[in-house]
């Protein structure tokens, strides 16, 4: 399997780096503080292909925690505030699009 | 019914077991995530957007009250309270925990349920008709060959890590449920002059990227001779299959590469080399595998009862027969179809409490036996005429009577970009849509026989290419934009459809349905003259027209 850090970094604006959570598969984004957070608004944001490489680095080398790492684009607000940068991260981080058919 | 021996309780109580080590392994860190994805893929666990997503295998598409139970069990311990039927006779669960698969998979294991090879590299759940055993005119049960071909390929060796996975579906009636002609190997049970059992064998069907119908490599291979003829072919494919390139790597590209004929000489040669070997069935092998299918005591009953005669007087429920009942080869019985399309809804989900419900019913009105079929539907494979009435006032209450079996809202949908990790684009909603726009029963019946598949992705798991209509999701600069094609079919007379014309954003994809329902409404010769039809008369064009005009 190719690693993600051996596949061409393409960083055209804001972008964080995000996963699973090993135990439970749930949506994850690399802190600044080098950890992992549930909250998008903890991210750590780079702007360019370095700056991603590197935090997708010591993300890929945390196999323990998390699962899948990769990088994804995001809105940064004039207000600071980080929105996700398309509809894939819109839905793995706000959850599906339809109603479930169980409400929980 | 199949009853499982001790060699499947501790095959699949073993497996149980290891995973169980397996994960732990993994959650500790011993395992790195590169050696673990093989193994948790070999037991049906992908990594989806949300979530891990687990498949579970329900061979030949058979299973019992108690275990559905145990589905309605695990969507309630360890999911969100509902499942979701695949096109492949699997039952998906959508947010399952690693930690808690081991439990999962144990609770499971005490009904013989598993979830082995429903991923990965290698022979995928065998499946066969839904109406297998039951079905009027069958040449006799698919699925005691499903079970020997199961046997035989659960966890073999030489199997176990082909170039690309690999999917197997028969069929013993002339009408094909089980869409053969879209599998890698592709049987179709028939019995030769002397009235002995064999099979018409194709091969190279599929969808995803490069589709390509199956085409026939054998006329007849006997049933004796099924696992090496089938070995052969797995063995030419082991070797030249490509395993260089993941989008080239299904056996459909080898067939066509090296041409039907050539691939042919390579299986003929190397099936003279294990013909007559220990693969070779005995008569008692089919015997005792025929012996632990159980069939139910049916009673001798009308062809009419009074009960249902008198439920005829009901509209809704005479709406809800004539789509959903189906002829049983004995008389007074019928199969039921169950509609996993209720307007609005996710096509193939199934909450707990429906699940639950419907064990219940399949207790009370179908000997215990459920089914469940590639179109995402639940079928009672023998229901009593008499029982039918009463049958769809429980289905009714629980939100599983949609009068829509076969009709333009019974659509087959992967779950897109919603769920899955492949995605580009999504299907539920394009399917919700659907439902509601052609939610008046009576013009879905005006419209007649229609299968629209919608596939999230080129991977196709939704079979757009063999929908009457197909609807195809991908990603253009950063939008959805979904493709129509028109003209698939799955069946005995199964086609890839022909794409109408540019793709379409996610808001005007029902808008261009309806257009082509209603090209289809004013083509059409007569009302008998299915959609599939009066495409197949008259090609794209007209529809194209319809649909671009104003576009």
């Amino acid at each position: 399997m190719t690693s993600p850090l051996q596949q061409k970094i393409k960083v055209t604006g804001p972008s964080i780096v995000t996963a699973n959570r090993t135990w439970d598969g749930i949506v994850i984004y690399r802190t600044a503080a080098r950890d992992w957070s549930a909250e998008l608004s903890e991210a750590a944001i780079v702007r360019n292909a370095d700056e991603a490489r590197a935090l997708l680095a010591e993300s890929v080398a945390d196999d323990v925690g998390a699962v899948g790492a990769y990088i994804a684009p995001v809105q940064v607000g004039d207000d600071g505030k980080v929105a996700p940068g398309n509809l894939r991260e819109q839905i793995r981080r706000s959850g599906v699009t339809i109603g479930l058919p169980v409400q929980v | 019914m199949y009853a499982y021996d001790e060699i499947d309780r501790t095959l699949v109580n073993e497996r149980v077991s290891e995973f169980r080590d397996q994960v732990k392994r993994r959650l500790s860190g011993e395992l790195t995530e590169d050696e673990f994805k093989m193994l948790r893929l070999q037991n049906g666990v992908y990594l989806q957007l949300h979530a891990y997503m687990f498949r579970v295998a329900i061979p030949y598409g058979t299973l019992s009250s108690e275990q559905l139970r145990r589905f309605a069990h695990i969507a309630r311990k360890y999911d969100r309270g509902y499942g979701h039927f695949t096109t492949r006779q699997n039952i998906q669960f959508n947010w399952i925990k690693l930690s808690d698969l081991p439990d999962a998979l144990a609770d499971l294991a005490e009904v013989g349920i598993h979830a082995m090879q429903t991923s990965g590299n290698n022979m995928r759940n065998v499946t066969s008709d839904q109406w297998a055993g039951v079905a009027p005119g069958e040449i006799e049960d698919p699925r005691i060959w499903s079970e020997l071909i199961r046997q035989h390929t659960t966890l073999h060796p030489e199997f176990s890590f082909l170039p690309r996975k690999f999917k197997i579906a028969i069929t013993a009636s002339d009408h094909d449920r089980a869409a053969i002609k879209i599998h890698d190997i592709g049987l179709r049970l028939i019995k030769n002059e002397k009235g002995e059992t064999g099979f018409e064998v194709l091969v190279g069907g599929g969808l995803g990227r490069t589709p390509f119908i199956g085409k026939t490599i054998k006329h007849f291979v006997h049933g004796r001779d099924i696992l090496s003829y089938i070995e052969a072919i797995l063995r030419v494919y082991n070797q030249y299959g490509r395993r260089d390139n993941i989008y080239k790597a299904r056996i459909k590209i080898l067939v066509h590469e090296l041409g039907i004929e050539k691939f042919s000489r390579e299986v003929e040669e190397e099936w003279q080399h294990i013909r007559n070997s220990s693969l070779q069935i005995d008569d008692e092998v089919i015997e005792d595998i025929r012996s632990r299918f159980t069939y139910p005591a049916y009673e001798k009953l009308p062809h009419m009862p009074d009960e249902l005669r008198q439920a005829a007087a009901d509209p809704a429920f005479e709406a809800w027969r004539k789509n959903s009942v189906a002829p049983h080869k004995v008389q007074g019985y019928s199969i039921v179809t169950i509609s996993l399309k209720p307007v609005g809804g996710p096509p193939g989900d199934a909450t707990a409490e429906q699940m639950d419900a419907l064990a219940d019913l399949a207790e009370k009105y179908s000997f215990g036996e459920i089914r469940v079929g590639h179109e995402q539907n639940l079928a009672l494979p023998h229901v009593a005429k008499r029982d039918l009435p009463a049958l769809w006032r429980a289905l009714d209450k629980l939100g599983l009577a949609t009068p829509n079996v076969n009709l333009i809202t019974d659509i087959i949908a992967c779950p897109g970009l919603d769920y899955c990790s492949l995605a580009n684009a999504r299907s539920i909603p394009i399917a919700q849509e659907l439902t509601r726009r052609f939610a008046n029963h009576e013009l879905a019946n005006l419209i007649g026989r229609l299968h629209i598949n919608i596939s999230g992705c080129i991977n196709a798991c939704g079979h757009h290419h063999v929908g009457h209509i197909g609807i195809l999701g991908v990603e253009k600069n950063g939008e959805e934009v979904y493709q129509i094609t028109i003209g698939g079919r799955a069946d005995e007379s199964a086609a890839l459809g022909n794409l109408i014309g540019p793709g379409v954003k996610f808001e005007e994809v029902a808008d261009v349905v309806e257009d082509v329902v209603e090209a289809y409404l004013a083509l059409r010769e007569r009302p008998e003259e299915l959609f599939i039809d009066t495409v197949k008369r008259l090609g794209v064009e007209p529809f194209k027209e319809r649909v671009y005009a104003t576009r």
